[in-house]
């Protein structure tokens, strides 16, 4: 058995989980700015701001990776300020393939959050204001730490979200980041290679790795609940 | 204060002097309303809010104070409890005008004054429904309120227990000399608790004046 798992290429799995945690701090932030600001009704535009945060879940990948394409490569502004900045490109790098990842999986977070802000009952938001807190003090005191168990689910499907990506990710980074692919282009690779073992040894273990993070997920999120 | 919600209509003129101020009515008549616009919850179409010389409304003026500007405090129909708190942080939450250090001792004394110190490192979903009024009252407190607005918050209460806390709730408004603005729909309550009565029907003001004047031969709000 352990002579088998020798043989399996894990640098795809490391890849990909390096990418989906640091597209999970990110899209739990931006996806939190985004949730508190949807959920509130004086919002300008409100109905336009989501739509367009939940379209990368009604895109084709690959139309979002182009999309992605188009508005990071060398010739656009952020692009070229990305390259001014750093010395080099956000296009074929790890941080595109983060992005590329944070962006598909943000709707999903967002959406998750929401749900999570919204159910806080809006009798503890109003008796914080009556208590003299000003809004950002009742968002990190009262909203926040209440929605504590739809931010952890955001993140969780974020997360899990982020590990798959396909589409985006070969679009944006290429198929390959450093001569390492990601986890999901690993399996295409390795199918189209008839490499049926590393198939399923990586199959298997990012099922694992997304089923215990959810188990663990569910079980925090109940005890939350709990409080 | 004037405002206008779909069907309903709410259309008064309230003068709650220092004491308790009880306001009646059948459901839907208009009271809590009144008590989120008091506290700027809720902002009227037309209207004007002054506590002394202080105004913290004037809708042709322009004024508007902001919710938590508006030195009151306020007792939900749920109490309103932050349920990830103990009572000593719930407590010292209406307290962040103090110096830090001093917050836990003053929540410390409020609780104590509402005889429910021990709860003080407890959290809400441990209370009994007596226990959490007290420390309701007690978060109320710490504001030193200017006016103290009280949402049927003894609705759910046995009667023996609702007599214990009406009382407390007198003790504490004679002690800090504010005006209290109560919502009820206890006509015993009201009897017990309240120097006037302000009986609305419909967002009307249908009745106003001492306790004993408004509420003689009332026994019930459907009359």
């Amino acid at each position: 058995m352990l002579g088998y798992l020798d043989t399996i290429d894990w640098k795809p799995l490391w890849l990909s989980l390096q990418i989906a945690s640091l597209s999970t701090v990110l899209t739990l932030v931006s996806g939190t700015g985004f949730a508190l600001l949807l959920t509130w009704r004086k919002l300008p535009a409100r109905h336009l701001i989501d739509a367009v945060v939940s379209a990368p879940l009604v895109l084709p990948p690959t139309v979002l990776g182009y999309y992605l394409l188009v508005l990071l490569g060398r010739n656009s502004a952020i692009g070229g300020a990305w390259q001014w900045l750093f010395g080099g490109p956000i296009v074929f790098t790890f941080a595109g393939a983060v992005i590329a990842a944070s962006v598909g999986s943000l709707p999903l977070v967002v959406r998750t959050i929401r749900l999570g802000i919204e159910a806080v009952e809006p009798n503890l938001i109003a008796a914080a204001r009556t208590l003299g807190a000003r809004p950002v003090r009742v968002i990190a005191t009262i909203v926040l730490p209440l929605a504590a168990p739809g931010l952890i689910a955001g993140a969780m499907l974020g997360f899990a979200r982020a590990l798959g990506d396909y589409g985006a990710t070969q679009m944006l980074a290429g198929a390959r980041i450093g001569g390492v692919p990601t986890a999901s282009i690993f399996v295409m690779d390795q199918l189209l290679a008839n490499r049926d073992d590393q198939v399923f040894a990586m199959s298997l273990a990012t099922t694992i790795v997304g089923v215990t993070l959810l188990y663990f997920a569910n079980r925090l999120t109940h005890r939350l609940h709990r409080v | 204060m004037q405002l206008r919600r779909g069907e309903f209509t709410l259309d008064v003129d309230l003068d709650c002097p220092p004491g308790i101020t009880c306001v009646m009515g059948p459901s839907g008549a208009g009271k809590s309303t009144i008590l989120a616009v008091l506290a700027g919850l809720a902002v009227p179409d037309a209207g004007r809010i002054a506590l002394g010389d202080d105004v913290w409304l004037d809708r042709g003026r322009g004024v508007e104070v902001p919710v938590h500007a508006r030195r009151l405090s306020y007792v939900f129909q749920g109490l309103a409890l932050f349920p990830h708190m103990t009572a000593l942080a719930n407590v010292a939450y209406g307290l962040h005008d103090r110096q830090r250090r001093d917050r836990p001792s003053r929540a410390q004394a409020l609780l104590e004054r509402l005889g429910v110190g021990h709860l003080a490192r407890r959290r809400p979903r441990t209370f009994s429904g007596g226990e959490a009024q007290r420390v309701a009252l007690a978060r109320a407190l710490a504001r030193s309120p200017r006016l103290m607005l009280l949402d049927e918050p003894f609705s759910a209460l046995d009667r023996e227990l609702r007599a214990q806390l009406t009382a407390l709730v007198r003790e504490l408004v004679a002690e800090l000399g504010v005006p209290l603005v109560h919502v009820t729909h206890s006509v015993a309550e009201a009897r017990l608790l309240a120097d006037q009565v302000v009986r609305i029907e419909r967002g009307k003001v249908v009745a106003c004046g001492a306790a004993d004047d408004v509420l003689a031969n009332v026994t019930s709000l459907e009359e």
